[in-house]
């Protein structure tokens, strides 16, 4: 009977409470009551003692658990010091000036960004490449992230609430490289057949469009496809932040005579919009970082353009390209002194981003009530 | 004349109202037409060239037809075995901290925040940190250091799976009711085994979904494998030498001059995203039917 206590306490605290227990009041040779209480009690004092003491073993498992709470401020610690050390040798030879001068040729006078083979390198195109496709996914993913949101939020049917919900994940899942392959053989062509000879004919004249690019690669293209692929985060996170926001805000704004237009407009969006404007930036650091499907269709030339229809590079393409073939050490290293760059300026985006939406979604039950 | 005015600003408000909504409900359908869109192609794609050499064949040498993906396929899974056995562990140990230890701590809250920073760090850079860790030095008396390897490229995956599967598990044991805890601690059972076999335990559907959703996010990485994995046109199970994965299959399949192999590139995403909408949608339907409450 003994033996039976510990499979009990231990495996199925749930469920049946103790088919078996060794009660000697229900037993059926019981011994009296009051010499059974005694007894039982010292069943289980017997019982924990021969188990040892608990505390050490309590105590090896927080620190255990806390180690590994522990470790993710490790990785970035060691993140941030490998790519350090890594990226001394470039830092030694140009500094600070790596990202925003570029050697100039001595016979043609034309500025040379990228030059693996006379060590000449300059992180210039990249960061130019990195900034102008993100922001072109901003311009084009935040108003529609939005629209989706509004949508989900406030005006949809709830019999699609959840659907639709679930769709705007999947395209969170799926993997950059799929949207990269996708727009390297669909977008691109289309692009390059309909889209960019009109914009080249109808707004060419603001340098912004060429027509000097035969492929359909390039910032444009880059931008497109990663809108499409930070649309689901932002809308998520701006849904999320949105339905943060108290019903008696809502009302009080419907109670005054407001359309639903007026009061998601001064009820919703206006409280919210420090979340969004979280939910923005969280948007920008993936789309900083994205490295695939950028890769696939940005062109990979180390050359800055006006023009966004013609070929660039990013900073994550570049390492993507040119890392597993560098051709020396101080190759090498540049490219880790972008991935470092890339690194720090994901950390302090996704920092303040974060910052900005737990401002929103943190006071939310406080301010429900 | 004021009421005529008072009319006509209504009537704009109203207009106004119906054209917000048209311009949500057209985001909608614009947001939700190139996923359409891209399963339609892949669906249409993929499965032209998907047949039985696809998944029992090692890729065939440059310009000829015919070969497959089956040392990608297995190649993905070593990965991915890896990844899990460094990221399920010390995510999961690190959401237990989270959710029964450190609750209301500065120190968690810490924990919290940089483990959400950490998700959204580029996977390049994964990549190129376990380059650094496992592929850059060599050292004469660790022979698993200093080359290209499925190893480095399983730390690589590992280390992306950890702040997931971290942030995931602990929000699953913030669901488990404290009454079940305080039952266990009322029986004597000590704190750490009533934390393992009964909230651990209570939670674990919905930690292993978790799980499967870290490990569908991972599955389809390519940059953290460029350096590290570096793929191999060959059989190779062996951790200390380049293995082949599926999404970088794909990746050079999809640069090849070759139409065979771009029309395999598309079956190899075809594979991968079935794999990881099957993971999704099993999530989805495990989490909505609340296992966690129904787990007895």
């Amino acid at each position: 009977m003994d033996t039976a206590v510990p499979e009990i306490r231990v495996s199925q605290p749930l469920p049946e409470p103790e088919p078996e227990a060794p009660h000697p009041s229900v037993h059926p040779s019981a011994h009296p009551v009051a010499a059974a209480v005694p007894h039982e009690h010292s069943v289980i004092r017997r019982y924990l003692l021969a188990r040892g003491n608990s505390a050490l073993a309590d105590r090896l498992f927080k620190l255990l658990m806390l180690l590994c709470a522990l470790s993710i401020f490790m990785i970035v610690a060691l993140i941030a010091y490998q790519l350090f050390d890594k990226s001394q040798l470039n830092w030694a030879q140009t500094g600070l000036k790596f990202f925003y001068t570029a050697f100039s040729d001595p016979y043609s006078k034309q500025p040379v960004y990228w030059d693996p083979v006379n060590g000449h390198f300059s992180a210039l195109p990249f960061v130019y490449g990195t900034l102008v496709s993100s922001f072109l996914a901003l311009l084009l993913a935040v108003p529609l992230a939005i629209g989706v949101a509004i949508f989900l939020t406030e005006m949809c049917p709830g019999l699609l609430r959840g659907p639709l919900a679930f769709l705007t994940e999947l395209l969170a899942a799926i993997p950059s490289i799929i949207y990269g392959l996708w727009a390297m053989y669909v977008l691109v062509p289309l692009l390059n057949a309909y889209v960019n000879p009109v914009l080249y004919r109808g707004l060419g004249w603001t340098g912004l469009f060429s027509n000097d690019n035969p492929t359909g690669l390039g910032y444009l293209a880059s931008g497109i496809i990663l809108a499409i692929m930070i649309l689901p985060i932002v809308s998520s996170l701006t849904r999320e932040v949105m339905t943060a926001v108290p019903h008696s805000q809502r009302e009080a704004v419907l109670a005054l005579g407001a359309t639903r237009w007026e009061m998601i407009r001064t009820g919703v969006l206006r409280n919210a919009r420090i979340g969004i404007v979280g939910a923005i930036i969280l948007g920008l650091g993936r789309a900083l970082g994205e490295t695939m499907a950028v890769t696939m269709v940005i062109g990979n030339t180390p050359e800055i353009h006006k023009s966004l229809l013609s070929n660039g590079a990013s900073m994550a393409s570049v390492i993507a390209n040119e890392f597993a073939e560098a051709t020396s050490d101080l190759h090498r290293s540049a490219l880790v002194e972008i991935g470092l760059a890339l690194f720090v300026v994901t950390i302090i985006v996704n920092a303040i981003a974060q910052l900005l939406v737990w401002a929103v979604t943190r006071g939310a039950p406080r301010q429900a009530n | 004349m004021s009421t005529s005015a008072f009319q006509l600003r209504s009537k704009f408000r109203a207009a106004t109202d119906r054209a917000v909504t048209l311009l949500a409900i057209l985001a909608t359908v614009l947001v939700i037409a190139p996923l359409a869109v891209i399963f339609a192609e892949l669906v249409f794609k993929g499965a032209a060239s998907l047949n039985w050499s696809f998944f029992t064949k090692v890729p065939a040498p440059e310009g000829e037809l015919g070969g497959g993906m089956a040392n990608a396929i297995v190649g993905s899974g070593v990965l991915l075995g890896i990844a899990s056995l460094i990221g399920v562990p010390i995510g999961i140990g690190s959401g237990i901290y989270l959710a029964e230890f450190g609750r209301g701590t500065k120190l968690a809250d810490a924990v919290r925040f940089t483990a959400d920073v950490l998700n959204g760090v580029p996977s390049i850079v994964m990549g190129l940190t376990a380059y650094a860790l496992i592929v850059a030095p060599h050292i004469a008396f660790l022979p698993f250091l200093g080359h290209f390897s499925a190893l480095s490229g399983g730390v690589a995956l590992g280390i992306m799976m950890i702040p997931t599967v971290c942030r995931s598990s602990e929000e699953m044991l913030l669901m488990v009711p404290h009454a079940i805890r305080e039952a266990a601690l009322g029986l004597g059972v000590p704190n750490w085994r009533s934390t393992l076999s009964i909230t651990v335990k209570t939670a674990s559907p919905g930690i292993i979904t978790g799980c499967m959703l870290a490990f569908a996010r991972i599955a389809g990485e390519t940059a953290p494998l460029l350096f590290t994995a570096l793929g191999n046109q060959f059989w190779s199970t062996n951790l200390n030498e380049p293995i082949a994965a599926l999404p970088l299959q794909i990746f050079i399949y999809a640069n090849s001059p070759y139409e065979d192999q771009q029309r395999m590139a598309w079956a190899g995403a075809l594979v991968l995203i079935v794999l990881i909408v099957l993971a999704v949608s099993l999530v989805r339907f495990v989490t909505s039917r609340g296992v966690l409450k129904g787990n007895n």
